[in-house]
């Protein structure tokens, strides 16, 4: 059994996690480091912060556009079905060798399709559309290109 | 328009109304509008100039430019000044083509003295050319600029390139890489150095070498006409009306380049064509400019072939100091030589409007002069200050990262447009 | 002495601590000596080929004595800079969010080195002997981590990294900050979407997520690669797009887009700020990396068929390490000078070109890639 440890699923998601605890660590122990090396005299002009060299003007918290409220939810529905769509991909190739590309083919279609269709919603809805300034080119004639008045 | 922090967090607290489920389809909820400061201190703002936005998101509903961080006292300074100090004072004026400035104010003062029309033909040719020299340079730094702030950082190291041999033959012939000093009252400083021209030709022929690169790089690139085209148009109307010159005004339509309409120096024997923009946009902007450098190289040629021998300085020992040699051995000449420098030349009572064409557009001087070797007045008439007022029209609509390159190519320069 | 004998025998091929240590051993090189020495060499390099692009003399102060090196020690002078710097912190800033910011942004461009292979298998206890290709009994594969989610596992731990940036620029309480957060938020969203859809094709093509399978199906020779075929390329194309959108790296360096907003790091000083500094160059390495493995061959290098079966095992896995470095290296460059190149998008254009431009065009790419599949069988 110790034989084939290493084929273990369960040794394999080990590996990933001693990988994150050690990254974690080396970001800790890094910081650490800096914590001790660096000099830390704060003072107020110290704590302001950055606005192009003037006082703030108000806090640094605002309400934001809700546009990006949506964009996060578009990411969230598309991102997801792009995930449930990998296990079929996987099995595609198995699938379409066993003869059943046909059926593969049309589970794969019908996932992507309905992505599409999605995609086609917000687009027609306008949500994609982020804020357009103001300001289409001009459909004046150009003016005579050189010369003295 | 009112910046009052406080007013914001006021403003914070009104509970928006109870909207009908009809809103919920609105195409956009409206964001609250925050004040922001862009600059002085911002890597857009050419150094020193403050935009205080408003902005929703990130677009600017309202924008009130300060201008002024750059303040140098230059006119009152001129006031303290004898006229042949104050060369010095232009070349910080519009420090990227420095030459222009000189060439401006030394007609100025020689309007005023009435010896307009006595500046020896070899002068009034090396004015031209060290002139368009400068207009090169002030373009290259400005394009190149603006194609850095929207990360085409290449294209901007390889225009400074280009500007770097300009300005090392500007320094030859002038002695300072930036601070000229190079025009007198009357004249030049000095003539040419020899080899000049060979120098500028190969000059001229390496920098058309660099603007094809960077037409390359930039003209057809997709990213960089998305953002170039079609933003921040300045209109013709308002350009005349605001008073908005050069590169600026002509992008607009505005067909008015003081060289072609009111010919000065020599430009009335030189061939060349003013271009003139149909949009107004960013892109115009940028187009006008790269033509006008080619039509300074054009200049520059024509001026190189039609140059002849001669003085550079009129013969006036009242304007002109005396030859070094006859200063250290005539009596006369170091008398003439210390009343010229401790009194300033003289230059009769009265005023002049004087205007050249500068690297942003109508570069004028009014003198006022009450008879003593000092002006009672000098005033700078800048040629970008009419255009950044005009920003205030134009920003309202666009993004944040509209202001980049709307406002790099307008090409404020701080030392002109604050003096 | 049966002690020593049951300590050394947990220690033999196939058993716990056998494997335990290797992982060990390959973590640490992957994560403390590759990523991050490739990484700032890359800083140094950055800085070196824009100089050579653009005519100028590049970096060339920080020398230590006569030792110049082409001014590559000037990383060495960044780190010694980051770690002695004073680090402020606004005063209003939200303090545990804005400490957390910089290793949010950091470790996820670690941890995804989890699942590359960076080489030939090793073959425990005939590393001197010559191991023809799938004939070795106690094979070690140069890969930390072999995860049947394989590339899912890439896009959890990398979309991590979002929070980083979104937290850094709200946590400064300075508007500028935040609004490169927004930027930097819903960008690397947008991409994500079509960088999953684009490697959606290549899962058709190889029937598998885990990518040291993925570079077993691939050959020595470009042709053999996943990059080779139409709807390959063209999702090589897409992938590598978002790719560069998800590093934040000119033109869709938006979230920094230093001439506009300054960047959601602007209250960030001394290590901190090297921490998305250096974060920045490593997510640049690593994403190389899968897209050498995915696209590119992995470890596979032309002129290397058959050698496995000419040189010693040890040799061969050392060489196919080499040639992934050097490809990877490549390919880091070939980043670099679409940095150089290129101005930079606007937000609305850049999330124009992810939603309406990239996206359909992946989506596509699935169905043609899927209907290829079909028809070639």
């Amino acid at each position: 059994m110790l034989e084939s440890a290493q084929n273990f699923m369960q040794f394999q998601f080990g590996s990933a996690l001693a990988f994150v605890v050690i990254a974690c660590l080396f970001l800790f122990v890094t910081l650490l480091l800096g914590r001790l090396l660096r000099p830390a005299t704060q003072n107020r002009d110290k704590g302001t912060v950055y606005e192009c060299g003037e006082t703030p003007l108000g806090g640094g918290w605002f309400n934001f556009n809700p546009r990006f409220y949506i964009v996060a939810l578009v990411f969230l529905i598309f991102d997801v079905e792009v995930a449930f769509t990998y296990p079929v991909a996987t099995v595609f190739q198995r699938w379409v060798g066993r003869g059943d590309g046909a059926l593969a083919f049309v589970e794969i279609a019908a996932f992507v399709l309905i992505l599409a269709l999605g995609l086609a919603y917000v687009w027609v809805k306008g949500d994609l559309e982020w804020l357009q300034p103001a300001t289409a080119r001009n459909a004046e004639p150009p003016a005579d290109t050189t010369g003295a008045p | 328009m009112n910046h009052d922090p406080t007013a914001t967090s006021q403003k914070r607290r009104v509970v928006l109304g109870v909207r009908d489920v009809g809103d919920m389809d609105a195409p956009e909820l409206p964001s609250e509008s925050i004040p922001l400061n862009m600059g002085p201190s911002h890597p857009a703002m050419h150094g020193t100039v403050r935009m205080v936005l408003d902005v929703e998101g990130e677009k600017i509903s309202n924008v009130d430019i300060q201008i002024g961080y750059l303040h140098r006292c230059f006119e009152k300074e001129a006031e303290h000044a004898t006229y042949t100090q104050i060369f010095p004072y232009t070349d910080r004026l519009n420090y990227i083509s420095p030459m222009l400035n000189n060439v401006g104010y030394a007609m100025a003062v020689e309007k005023l003295l009435g010896i307009d029309k006595k500046i020896p033909e070899r002068a009034q040719y090396i004015r031209v050319i060290v002139g368009e020299m400068a207009r090169i340079s002030d373009h290259m730094t400005c394009l190149g600029a603006g194609a850095m702030e929207l990360g085409a950082f290449t294209a901007f190291l390889y225009m400074l390139k280009a500007r770097e041999w300009i300005w090392e033959l500007l320094e030859e012939v002038s002695g300072a890489r930036l601070t000229h000093s190079y025009m007198r009252i009357g004249g030049v400083s000095a003539d040419l150095t020899e080899g000049f021209m060979p120098r500028l030709r190969d000059i001229l022929t390496k920098s058309r070498v660099v603007l094809a690169d960077v037409d390359k790089l930039l003209t057809r690139n997709r990213i960089f006409r998305d953002r170039m085209d079609g933003i921040g148009i300045f209109n013709k109307e308002d350009c005349a009306a605001w008073g908005v010159t050069g590169p600026v005004g002509r992008s607009a339509g505005l067909a008015y380049d003081v060289r072609k309409d009111h010919p000065y120096l020599v430009y009335d024997r030189l061939d060349f064509d003013v271009p003139i923009g149909s949009v107004g946009d960013n892109f115009d902007r940028y187009a006008v400019r790269v033509e006008e450098m080619n039509q300074s190289m054009r200049i520059l040629e024509q001026a190189m072939d039609q140059i002849a021998d001669g003085p550079v300085l009129v013969n006036d020992p009242r304007i002109v100091l005396p030859a070094k040699s006859e200063t250290y051995n005539s009596i006369e000449a170091m008398i003439a030589h210390f009343k010229i420098i401790m009194d300033g030349i003289r230059v009769p009572a009265g005023e002049v409007y004087s205007f050249t064409e500068g690297g942003n557009g109508e570069l004028g001087f009014y003198i006022v002069a009450d008879g003593t070797g000092r002006p009672w007045k000098c005033r700078v008439r800048p040629p970008c200050v009419p255009a950044v007022a005009l920003l205030e029209k134009i920003l309202p609509g666009l993004f944040i990262a509209d202001v980049v390159p709307t406002f790099g190519m307008i090409n404020m320069i701080g030392g002109e447009c604050d003096r | 002495m049966h002690m020593w004998e049951t300590i050394k025998g947990s220690f033999e091929y196939g058993h716990p601590g056998f494997t335990g240590l290797s992982a060990l051993i390959k973590i640490v090189y992957l994560m403390l000596a590759f990523g991050p020495g490739l990484a700032s060499i890359l800083t140094w390099m950055e800085r070196r080929q824009s100089s050579l692009m653009q005519d100028r003399l590049g970096p060339n102060r920080a020398n230590i004595g006569r030792f110049k090196a082409w001014g590559i020690t000037h990383f060495l002078a960044d780190a010694l800079k980051f770690m002695v710097k004073e680090d402020f912190v606004p005063v209003k800033a939200h303090k545990f969010l804005f400490a957390l910011a910089p290793v949010l942004a950091l470790a996820p461009a670690l941890i995804v080195a989890a699942i590359i292979p960076f080489g030939a298998p090793l073959c425990w206890g005939h590393l001197t002997e010559i191991v023809p290709t799938g004939t070795c009994g106690q094979a070690v594969d140069l890969q930390i981590a072999r995860l049947d989610v394989g590339i899912l596992f890439y896009f959890a731990i990398s979309s991590l990294s979002v929070y980083g940036a979104t937290l850094a620029g709200w946590s400064s309480y300075n508007k500028w900050a935040m609004m490169g957060g927004l930027r930097a938020s819903s960008q690397m969203m947008s991409y994500e979407v079509t960088m999953g859809m684009a490697v959606l094709s290549m899962f058709l093509i190889y029937g598998t997520l885990e990518p040291g399978a993925m570079v077993a199906q691939q050959g020595y020779w470009p042709w053999q690669w996943g990059i080779w075929g139409i709807p390959t390329a063209l999702s090589f194309f897409l992938f590598l797009t978002a790719a560069i959108a998800e590093t934040k790296r000119t033109p869709f360096d938006i979230p920094e887009g230093e001439p506009e907003i300054i960047g959601y790091f602007v209250e960030y000083s001394g290590l901190r700020f090297g921490m998305f500094f250096l974060g920045e160059f490593i997510e640049i390495v690593f994403s190389s990396a899968l897209m050498v493995t995915i696209f590119l061959g992995g470890w596979h290098l032309p002129f290397l068929d058959g050698l496995a079966d000419r040189v010693p095992n040890i040799a061969f896995v050392l060489i196919t390490h080499g040639a992934w470095i050097v490809k990877v290296f490549l390919f880091t460059g070939f980043q670099l000078l679409i940095r150089w190149s290129l101005p930079r998008f606007r937000s609305d254009q850049l999330m124009q070109l992810g939603w309406q431009r990239l996206l359909p065009v992946s989506i596509a790419n699935v169905l043609i890639t899927a209907g290829w599949i079909l028809y070639s069988r």
